[in-house]
This record gives structure tokens, sequence and C-alpha cells, in this order.
């Protein structure tokens, strides 16, 4: 993507051609990744799929294997963690336990050996935008997740860095907390306006969170885009199945003609949002169960006929699970629409949302 | 959870809510209290006759029994603190407390010290670990009189280090603490350290590997010294491994006694005497067991000086801190 001597200063983290082994193991695949400042990017992706692995070498707590980094203009690819000027939040918060939370924030500090009132003045700005101030001088063990993982954010925050990198801050906390932390990571970020680097599994969080999410898998970004691109042009076969739950419906078949032909299947592809439809004999059409819409008349061309299996009450809406052939899928509909098992409807396709995969290359046509 | 069937008055008590018209179905009734969980306390019998036959009686015994007169065989003629008076006039007691003061301090200085050291240098994910860590506490599984003669010949100035060094060319090197009243301890200290310090490097590298891979990681990006790392967040952190290794370690020194026959046999003269051997030679060698018990009983009562408080605070005050 990037000639080799081009270093793009604009960039807050900028890494180019990086490549990482574990012995004979390709962990990380020569990539390349521009991160502006104030940029929220969200590394997301199964586990295994070397985002936490990529973040511990921006950090620098991994040593690279080829390439390099470069944060805020500066070549970092050598340098130790505490020189990259960056701060990291740990899903296990990694708190110091035998010190108060005010020491566990000041405790860095104290070793670059800054005068005492310049801490004094770090801690309690943190702590105010964090409202930890009546934690302050309690141990990390009388804590609950949820403040562990604040004063974590604080200690990051005291350094008073322009990245900040967070290693899956919020799986450890109840679905509750992860929510209400979720929220205050992004009114920290629309305050602080840093550039932020979080790593998760979580495709809530990543949808709700990032300016731009990277979805990754063994060790190369499938597809680098903003959240609602991502959602609804998904790159490859593999973006598409790992964004969006429940998982969108693959329906296995043929392109010929400007029609998607399936076993007993026929749909018109006119209106399709991507590339052109040369005809291909295996291709994948990939639907959204929100970009369905159930109807009694069937139009050829424009609706499946299916059959409802289950009826799941969401509460906030329904998911209607329905056989079209051989193949299942499922629709989201209004709970008040809801259905019986074994009634025979019509799934009307929104051709504009939908997705066309190559069977072969699995990218979106 | 044993179901007895046997009713107690309590047992009818419990259960408040049952009406009239189930009287003719049967209660369920609580167990009584002494039934419940029975075959952990028959399987408890055993050690609580041990606990209280052989430790608390046979102490109770040798402490009765330092109050009298018995020479060869135990009799119950009291003399007050005539033993005790003995003893602490005795040259060989003082000698004794003062080597194990030396022998004691330096032994658990020592061996956390380099007990941890080792661990942290093992921890740095080097390579032959698993070698060198059974090179290290290999010397554990020696007994104590296996440890003392290798210590007495390696220490020895005929055919041991001090040979060796002169055969080097320095031919005016000495180096012979197992002859010389002044360093004699220190020689055994040696032994002591060979020995022990492999197993508290066990318990600390444990320790160590148990901790936090992220808390490494927050403490780079810090910027914080790997040395102050361990020293202030690592060593605060395995606390529970330390209270271990120093209760193991002053039990090791409180009964210091084979390593001293092998080596030196209390000498050169008297000046390697500790208490296990004064008590040892008293009851066997003289045929003064009150003495001997007197001596026991001083080293008891020194042990539950230190270690009681020490206890409560450790153990009994563990619900305030967390």
């Amino acid at each position: 993507m990037n000639t080799m001597t081009a270093v793009n200063t604009e960039s807050s983290i900028s890494i180019r051609d990086l490549t990482l082994n574990f012995g004979a193991v390709q962990v990380l695949k020569r990539m390349d990744l521009e991160v502006a400042p104030g940029e929220f990017i969200v590394l997301l992706g199964p586990s295994g799929c070397g985002k936490s692995t990529l973040l511990n070498c921006i950090a620098g707590l991994l040593d690279i294997t080829d390439g390099q980094i470069w944060i805020k203009g500066k070549n970092v690819t050598w340098a130790e963690p505490s020189e990259r000027g960056i701060g990291m939040v740990f899903q296990s918060y990694a708190l110091y336990p035998q010190m108060t939370v005010r020491g566990n924030m000041s405790f860095g500090l104290k070793n670059q050996k800054m005068p005492q009132a310049e801490i004094d003045a770090r801690v309690a700005r943190a702590a105010e935008i964090l409202q930890i101030q009546p934690l302050l001088d309690r141990k990390p063990g009388a804590l609950s997740g949820g403040q562990r993982q604040r004063v974590a954010i604080g200690r990051a925050l005291v350094r008073d860095v322009d990245v900040f990198l967070f290693d899956e801050p919020l799986s450890n906390l109840d679905a509750k907390l992860r929510s209400e932390l979720r929220v205050e990571i992004k009114r920290l970020h629309n305050k602080l306006n840093n550039t932020m680097v979080y790593v998760t599994h979580d495709q809530i969080e990543a949808l709700t969170l990032a300016d731009r999410i990277a979805v990754m898998r063994g060790g190369v970004i499938q597809q680098l885009d903003e959240p609602q691109t991502i959602y609804n042009r998904p790159a490859n076969l593999f973006v598409a199945g790992f964004i969006g739950s429940p998982s969108m419906n693959f329906i296995h078949g043929a392109v010929k003609g400007g029609k998607f032909y399936a076993e007993g299947i026929v749909v018109d592809l006119a209106g399709y949002e991507g590339g052109a439809l040369i005809d291909r004999p295996k291709a994948i059409l990939g639907l959204r169960p929100e970009h369905l819409t159930v109807t009694n008349t069937a139009v050829a061309g424009k609706t499946i006929a299916a059959t409802v299996e289950i009826d799941e009450n969401l509460g906030a809406d329904s998911l209607l699970w329905l056989k079209a052939g051989d193949n299942q899928i499922s629709v989201r509909i209004p709970v008040e629409d809801r259905l019986n098992a074994g009634t025979s409807v019509h799934l009307e396709v929104d051709m504009s949302k939908a997705s066309i995969f190559d069977a072969e290359t699995e990218a979106r046509v | 959870m044993a179901d007895t069937g046997i009713s107690s008055s309590s047992g009818a008590r419990g259960a408040p809510g049952s009406v009239a018209t189930q009287a003719t179905l049967p209660i369920a009734r609580k167990p009584s209290r002494l039934f419940r969980n029975l075959a952990s306390k028959i399987a408890l019998v055993p050690m609580i006759l041990t606990v209280l036959v052989i430790f608390v009686g046979c102490t109770i015994w040798t402490v009765v029994h330092s109050f009298t007169s018995s020479k060869l065989l135990p009799k119950l003629d009291f003399v007050g603190l005539a033993q005790y008076e003995r003893l602490w006039g005795n040259d060989r007691w003082m000698v004794s407390i003062k080597n194990l003061a030396v022998y004691g301090t330096c032994s658990m200085i020592f061996s956390l010290v380099i007990g941890f050291t080792l661990a942290a240098l093992l921890d740095r994910k080097i390579r032959f670990e698993n070698t060198f860590r059974t090179i290290i506490l290999y010397p554990f599984a020696l007994s104590f009189i296996v440890t003392g003669l290798v210590w007495q010949w390696i220490l020895n100035p005929d055919f041991g280090i001090e040979k060796v060094v002169r055969d080097l060319g320095f031919e005016s090197f000495v180096f012979d603490p197992l002859h010389s009243d002044q360093f004699v301890i220190y020689g055994i200290l040696i032994a002591g350290l060979w020995q022990g310090t492999g197993l508290v490097m066990c318990l600390m590298l444990a320790g160590i590997r148990g901790i936090d891979e992220d808390i490494w990681k927050a403490s780079r990006i810090e910027g914080i010294p790997v040395w102050k790392t361990y020293v202030q967040i690592i060593i605060p952190m395995i606390r529970p491994v330390i209270v271990t290794s120093v209760v193991l370690i002053a039990s090791g020194i409180v009964k210091v006694y084979d390593l001293v026959v092998a080596q030196t046999s209390g000498g050169p003269g008297t000046s390697s005497q500790m208490p296990a051997l004064y008590v040892m030679d008293r009851m066997f060698k003289d045929q003064n067991l009150a003495q001997g018990f007197a001596a026991s009983t001083m080293m008891l009562v020194a042990v539950a000086i230190i270690l009681i408080p020490w206890a409560y605070l450790e153990f009994g005050g563990k619900k305030s801190r967390g």
C-alpha cells in the first residue's frame, strides 16, 4: 500500500509492512495500518486472529520480526514501551494490589521523578474525569470490576499521552457494566480526542465505539472501514459472517444473466450496489435478517418462498427462522407480526442492501 | 449429611411449619449436629488423638519433668527451677544460644535473598530453566548428614577449597572455617544454605509465575525498571509464598542438629554447639534427662514467644485485611 520511503507524518500511528513470527508461525503478515490523530480504531476478530498481538507490537511489548512502527512521526520500532508515548489498559486491569488507587495512578510518574505537585494535579484531573475521587485511598481489592477498570484507565490517563491502547478492557465485566463503561470510553474519547486503538472480539463494542474497524483473521486485516460500511458492504465472506447477530444469511447458487439462481430460488439482481454482475457458476448471496421483509404475495424475481420453522421472541423484535428449499434463513420482524410454525410466506429482498460473493475467492462482487 | 433418623428435641422444633393434618406423615427432622459430617469426624479422630497425646501430652510431660532431678530415668522429685539455673549458668548453653542467633539470622536473610534472586533470574525466560532448577533443588533431596559430610570435605584444608586454591599458586591462601572457633558457625551456615535455598527458590518461582503477565506489561509501559518491579510490586504480591518460606526456614533453623553432628560434632571445643545438640547430649550422653528437658523447654518457650504473636497477626487478623 505504501511506498517504502514515504512516511505519513500526518498519521498518529503508522504501521508499515509489519511481520511477526513466533518460531515458524507467521502471526502477523506484512501488515500496513495508518491511524489518523484522534481516531478511534477497533481491531476486531475471533480469538487467535492476531489482534492482541498487533496491539502488543504497537505497545512495544513484543519485538517484531520485520517492518516499522511510527508513532506521532517518530520511528519507535525499537523503542522501549515507556518511550513510545502510549498508555495501555488491560483486560485483567493489571493494578498493583498492594497500592491504593492513588498509588497505582502515581507510581509510574513518581518513578519518572516528576514533582509531587504535578503528580497530584494529574491524579486529581484523571480522577475527576473518571469520577473516581471517592476511591482514591482504597485498594483495588475493595473495588468492583468496573471501578477497577476505571482506575486502570486513570493510570493510563495520568501519563498524558497521545495514544491509548485498550486490550479487551471490558471482557471481564458483566453485560450491564460493559455497556456502561462502553459509553464512558466513548465519552472519554470525545472529551480527550486522543488516538485510541481498541482490541475486542465483541462486535457491538466495535460497531458502537469505532471510527474505523479493522476486521482481522489469521494475522491479516480483512477489511478496514467505517462501521456502517463494514456492516453493509462487507469486503468478503468472513467479514460478512463475523459481523452481525444473528449472522448474515448465505444462499449458495449461481449468477447468470443478472439473476441469482439457487435451488427453488430465482432473484433478480437489479438494484445491486457493487461491482459488475458477470456470470458466475458459483456465487453466494448474502442477506441480513433485517433486510428481508415478510409478505403474502409472491412477485417473480423479487421474493423467495419460505416456510416458517421457529419464531423467537427477542423482546424488542422477533426472529423468524425459515426454510427456503435447503437454505435456512433468518428474518428480523416486528414482534407484533409473529407467525406460527408451518406458515408459508414470501420474503421480499432489498437488493440495494444485499451482498454477492464469489464462492471461489470469497470476495464481495 | 448422615441420615441418622435419631430425633432430638431441637429437631422437632426445627419444623414449625408442619400442621396437624400432616401429623401422620413422617416429619423431616433436622439431624443432630453431632452426627453431621460424620465421616469426616471419624476420619479426623486419629489425628486429633495424635495431636492430644503426642504433641500436647508429651510436651506437658517434658515440661513437668524439667522441674525434677531426673537422671537416667524420669522420676517426679521436684527441685523447682534448679535445672534452669544450671542451664543458664552453663557456658555450652550460652554458646549454643549465640550460635543459633548467628546461624538463624544469617540463614533466614540469605535463604530469602538468595532464593528470591535465583527465582527472579530463572523467571527471565532463560534457556535450560528446568535443568538449572533441578540442579539448584537437588541438594534438598540429600539428608543433612550427607550435606554435612560433603561440606566437611569441601572445607577441609588438606583436600578442599584451600588445597585447590593453593595448588593454583596462591600459596598463602587460608580458608579453614571448620577449625576456627570464630568462623565455624559460618562453615555450617554455608552447608545449610546450599541445602536449603533450592526449596525457597522453587517456592518463590512458583509464586512469581502465578502473577498475571499483564502486571509486567503495565510496569514496562510505565517505564519501571525490572528490579524495581520485583522489589516494589512482585514481592508484595507473593507475600503468602514468602510467609510459607519463612515458616519453613525458621523450623529448619530451630531444629538444626544433624548438620552440626556430621560436620563438626559441636567442635572445635564447644564453639559450634547448637541448642538441639545440647539437648541430645544432655539426655543421652550425660544421662541427665531433666537438664535436657529444661533446655528443650527453653527452646519451646522461645519459639512460642516468636510464633504466637506472629501467627495471631498473620492469620487472626485476616478478615480485616480484606
